[in-house]
């Protein structure tokens, strides 16, 4: 795993020099925000540094070449603290789904770390990585595949415990899973039955059991309601609150839905083609963002109050989100974005306290990838 | 993919169907596997009772062929039964389906002609599904370089004719017994079976629970072999089942050609070769064993049917 | 624009229909799906019209027969294993479902449309994209080739594709996610229907295209003056564009309400549910509201009120008598016109 990880600078053919440079002071910066954020967080308990994900794109049968990568999650860094949720929003094709596999492990960084308590997962593999797998879990979206039609919800939650032994003696198994059934409010007795015996929210319920099993720090939750009835819904997330109060967990909370994600995030970021456009707590970024997309997307999201409309201006996006294989040069946004100039098709926006902002205490003052950040006023989403 | 060939109202029907089992605090306290389910159906299917009793009958016979006749298939008594006609009435006895050629009473020589047909059916089943299954899950799961070379040589042999193939392996032997036989068509048939078992993993490899399974640190064994195989394993069923009489009809082919089995050994494709050359003024020498052959194999195709609908409700 | 000419070869409303009717009316639709483990009944007596010009949405959750209610008007719900056992469905007054097979072919399609939630599966994805669009031109009102794909570019430029005339060829994969709904809504229009039905048109979307696609819905309707029912779960969709709201819960309407009035004053224990089961702002850090249960099986319907095992509100008389839709009216008895409630507190939901 570790040498593949150095190979990309060798396999992006052309690489764009102002892009590269660019980025790396993306990670300075993003460390140095890092220091200074507020004291009473602690340590963070995963720091993510600059990472890349770009899938080769390769053509021919039976000698593949590439030709081209897609450029899923290109430079992006964040760090989550002990107990805190941070939402990541943002449209499909951003790339936040690809971020939640690369904390998992489960996909193989082009470049960049993660750090679990000081250690880069991103290199790890065979019994190291196993043990951390214990500290990481997750949660899917649907929750129709993700468990597996053939086993009982007993063997389903039990699987973590024949997989990491020393968690549960062999004894405790039975015991320890009807438990977890209890504590995200299944009956226990249910431990014997299949999972197209569910409906998809206590299907939800056995997915969240399952990852809580190893007693998990962090769980990454890759849309988990977005499946789900809207009524169901609200129980799902109050469970996953109160789970989060009882053992501490620190979520990593991906979905689109934006007004769940205020709900439930103690910080947002807002991901466009790969790369972060935006990051805060919620509510400078739900009520101050300075970053034209995280304005769009605020905007366009359908209020559910008929006269909320009338109270600020609309911002309808024009086209389509370009294609993560050939991204726009410099600013990402730019070809959406009714203030792009010059400045914004050649010189990439770093995520960083604008400017303007520095050193007042608004809350616009909070990071943002954009030359032009300002606030604006719109529409506001869940509000 | 079942899901993208769903209609609308199929969709609507699981919509509807889906919270239905799941909320009975009280009813349906059952736990129900898919394999259960797929068992109630069986068994509310006519087609799946008939074809099971009429195989289980074959394989009796197949067991103990000397519990349904007390009559020597092989030894013949040219001086009193040449060519004799059937007596329809005389159930169960030497002359109910009438003598052969050569003295023998055809019903005695379908009797024990079904062990040989049942063995090579099943045992080349067993062959095919054993390494076609294993190198079509290799190949799915693993991909890369390994499937390349696994799909190549699967290619290749699919490229060559099944019966064509069969006969000039078997050409090149002088000694056919039963496991020549089966052994020649495994080594030509497993083709099939690898692509439906390579595709059917490559699909359930591809699904969230095996990468929940990854997430929680599972080695490759256990998603192997808890993971994908059993929700692989479906389609491969079907497609062994219902090729478990082509098999059956190929030994017959290839014996009626002289390629396949050959005296001692009794085989229906041995019978039919017989009695064909006396079509025209004995018809029944040749009618008897076709018969049975069209109906075992007729009856592991329909079993094949009933076991596919059963597995695959959204084929229907 | 020509091709949104009307076409006079559809039968003019004959004599049972009176010119006053509403453009379309489903009186006590009933549905049911016949499945291994019983009839599952889909939609259980709905009612409810459109006319010209109006948006009716109707709102409800995965099984609350919103979508099957859609399908049996188009008439495309798959028979056997659904069932229509009673109801009408009025087009102008008319009941397509005892109409002959060709009459009713000749409303779908020219009368009445309908835009699918998935756009890709619902166009044909070895022919282009501009075939498909002048397929409606040459079959219904025999244009040559040449013409059908001039008013395929004209349909294509009418929802705002980009260079019409140069992508008329492509194929539905060469477009986005949101230009294949727009060609689909295009495909919808192509014949200038009295009447849309859009399933979900939105929910495959990302929000930013969400947002222009509906846009675009509005505004053609508007212009041609067209009846829309939209069918949905999103209570965001719906406060943007619809005029009157129906709520279905396990196969019935269990409110209807012009749509401010219904996002102010909920008068059905679900609707409000639904509405407060929304995070809001100043819940931040509580705990969200939310509906208890699950949605009830169709294949066993609670007694009484279909909502009444999940409902706050819930007395005796919920469990064993199922109340209709009656109309909803002011504290003082003043009316309050297009609500109606089918709960038997709707007094108590509203004002309380």
């Amino acid at each position: 795993m570790a040498e593949l990880d150095k190979t990309d600078g060798s396999m992006d053919a052309t690489p764009n020099v102002t892009e590269v440079v660019a980025v790396d002071a993306t990670d300075e910066t993003a460390a140095v925000a890092a220091i200074e954020a507020p004291v009473e967080r602690g340590e963070p308990i995963l720091q993510v540094r600059n990472l890349v994900k770009h899938f080769p794109l390769s053509q021919g049968i039976l000698f593949k070449r590439q030709v081209g990568a897609v450029k899923a999650v290109d430079g992006v860094s964040f760090d989550l603290y002990q107990g805190e949720t941070l939402g990541i929003v943002g449209e499909s094709g951003c790339g936040k789904s690809t971020v939640a596999r690369l904390l998992m492990a489960l996909e193989t960084a082009t470049s960049g770390e993660v750090f679990y308590k000081g250690q880069d997962i991103t290199r790890l593999s065979g019994r190291a990585l196993k043990a951390v797998r214990r500290n990481i879990q997750m949660v899917f979206q649907d929750p129709y595949t993700s468990l597996n039609p053939r086993m009982t919800v007993g063997d389903i939650i039990g699987e973590p415990f024949d997989i990491h032994p020393e968690v549960a003696p062999k004894g405790d198994r039975r015991a320890r899973v009807q438990e977890l059934l209890d504590v995200v409010g299944l009956n226990p007795e249910y431990i014997n039955r299949y999972p197209h015996q569910f409906s998809g929210g206590q299907r939800q319920r056995i997915g969240i059991a399952r990852g809580l099993a190893l007693n998990p720090e962090i769980i990454i939750c890759d849309e988990p309601v977005s499946a789900l009835d809207v009524s169901v819904q609200a129980q799902v997330i109050n469970l996953m609150e109160k789970l989060q109060d009882e053992f501490n967990l620190s979520y990593v909370f991906i979905a689109h839905d934006l007004s769940i994600v205020r709900h439930i995030s103690d910080r947002v970021g807002v991901m466009y083609l790969g790369k972060m456009a935006e990051i805060g707590t919620d509510a400078e970024i739900y009520d101050h963002p300075t970053h034209p997309y995280t304005q769009a997307l605020l905007s366009a999201v359908p209020v559910p109050d008929p006269e909320a409309r009338e109270r600020g201006e609309r911002i309808i996006l024009t086209g389509d989100v370009p294609s993560p294989a050939n991204p726009p040069s410099g600013c990402r946004f730019r070809t959406r974005c009714w203030k792009a100039q010059d400045k914004c098709s050649t010189e990439l926006p770093l995520l960083a306290v604008p400017e303007r902002f520095k050193g007042s205490d608004t809350p616009a003052a909070h990071e943002s990838a954009c030359h032009f950040a300002e606030e604006k006023d719109i529409v506001g989403a869940a509000s | 993919m079942p899901d993208a060939t769903k209609t609308q109202t199929e969709a609507v029907v699981d919509a509807i169907a889906a919270p239905s089992a799941a909320d009975g605090h009280k009813e349906q306290g059952k736990p129900r596997s898919l394999w259960g389910d797929a068992w109630f159906d069986l068994r509310h299917r006519p087609m799946f009772w008939i074809s099971s009793i009429l195989l289980l009958l074959l394989l009796v016979i197949a067991a103990f062929p000397g519990l349904f006749t007390g009559a020597d298939p092989r030894n013949g008594d040219l001086t009193n039964h040449f060519l004799t006609k059937p007596d329809l009435g005389h159930f169960f006895q030497a002359d109910w389906f009438g003598y052969d050629g050569q003295g023998r009473s055809i019903y005695a020589r379908v009797i024990y002609g079904t062990r040989a047909s049942i063995l090579v059916g099943v045992g080349v089943t067993a062959a095919v599904t054993l390494v076609g299954g294993l190198l079509g899950m290799l190949a799915g799961y693993f991909g890369g370089w390994l499937d390349s070379v696994i799909s190549r040589i699967t290619d290749i042999f699919f490229g060559i004719p099944f019966l064509l193939g069969a006969m000039v392996v078997l050409n090149a032997f002088t000694d056919r017994k039963v496991y020549v036989v089966i052994l020649a068509l495994a080594f030509l048939g497993w083709t099939s079976i690898c692509r439906v078992m390579r595709a059917s993993v490559i699909t359930a490899k591809q699904a969230d629970y095996v990468t929940a399974a990854r997430a929680l640190g599972a080695g490759t064994p256990r998603i192997l072999f808890r993971h994908v195989l059993p929700n692989a394993l479906a389609p491969t069923i079907v497609v062994a089942t219902i090729a478990l009489g082509g098999y059956i009809s190929a030994e017959a082919t290839l014996s009626f050609l002289g390629l396949g089995l050959a005296d001692p050994t009794i085989s229906w494709g041995i019978d039919i070769a017989e009695g064909s050359q006396a079509i025209r003024d004995n018809p029944h020498a040749l009618l008897f064993p076709a018969g049975m052959l069209s109906l075992t194999v007729f009856a592991f195709i329909m079993l094949g049917d009933a076991v596919r609908d059963a597995l695959d409700p959204k084929l229907r | 624009m020509t091709i949104m000419d009307k076409t006079a070869d559809i039968p003019a409303p004959r004599a049972g229909g009176s010119n006053d009717a509403p453009l379309l009316e489903v009186r006590d639709l009933h549905v049911e799906f016949h499945t291994r483990d019983g009839v599952a009944k889909a939609v259980n007596g709905v009612n409810y019209s459109v006319d010209s010009g109006e948006t009716l949405a109707v709102l409800g959750e995965s099984g609350s027969g919103k979508s099957v209610t859609a399908q049996a008007i188009m008439g495309i719900l798959d028979m056997p294993p659904g069932k229509i056992p009673q109801g009408q469905i009025l087009y102008r007054g008319q009941d397509m479902l005892t109409m002959s097979y060709e009459e009713r072919r000749k409303i779908r399609g020219q009368k009445i449309a309908m835009i699918f939630q998935d756009a890709l599966s619902s166009l044909n994805p070895v022919l282009s994209v501009g075939y498909q669009l002048g397929e409606m031109f040459r079959v219904h009102q025999g244009l040559s080739k040449k013409q059908a794909k001039a008013k395929a570019i004209e349909l294509m430029d009418r929802v705002k594709i980009p260079a019409a005339a140069q992508r008329v060829g492509d194929y539905p994969h060469q477009f986005s996610g949101g230009m294949r709904q727009r060609i689909m809504i295009a495909m919808a229009m192509a014949l200038e229907p009295d009447l849309i039905i859009a399933d979900e048109p939105t929910t495959a979307l990302d929000v930013t295209v969400q947002a222009q696609v509906m846009d675009l819905l509005k505004e053609l309707q508007t212009e041609f003056n067209m009846g829309l029912i939209l069918i949905t779960h999103d209570l965001g969709v719906v406060a943007d564009v619809a005029d009157k709201i129906a709520v279905m819960y396990a196969g019935r309407i269990v409110e209807t309400a012009p749509v401010h009035e219904l996002y102010k004053r909920p008068a059905h224990p679900y609707t409000r549910g639904l509405l407060d089961s929304i995070p809001r702002l100043d819940q931040k850090g509580q705990e969200l509201y939310a509906i208890k249960g699950l949605p009830p099986n169709l294949l066993k319907i609670p007694a009484g009120c279909a909502f009444n095992p999940r409902c706050p509100k819930a007395e005796d008389i919920c469990r064993t008598e199922i109340p209709v839709l009656v109309p909803v009216s002011e504290q003082d008895g003043s009316e309050l016109p297009g609500r109606g409630s089918a709960c038997h507190f709707w007094k108590e939901t509203i004002h309380g």
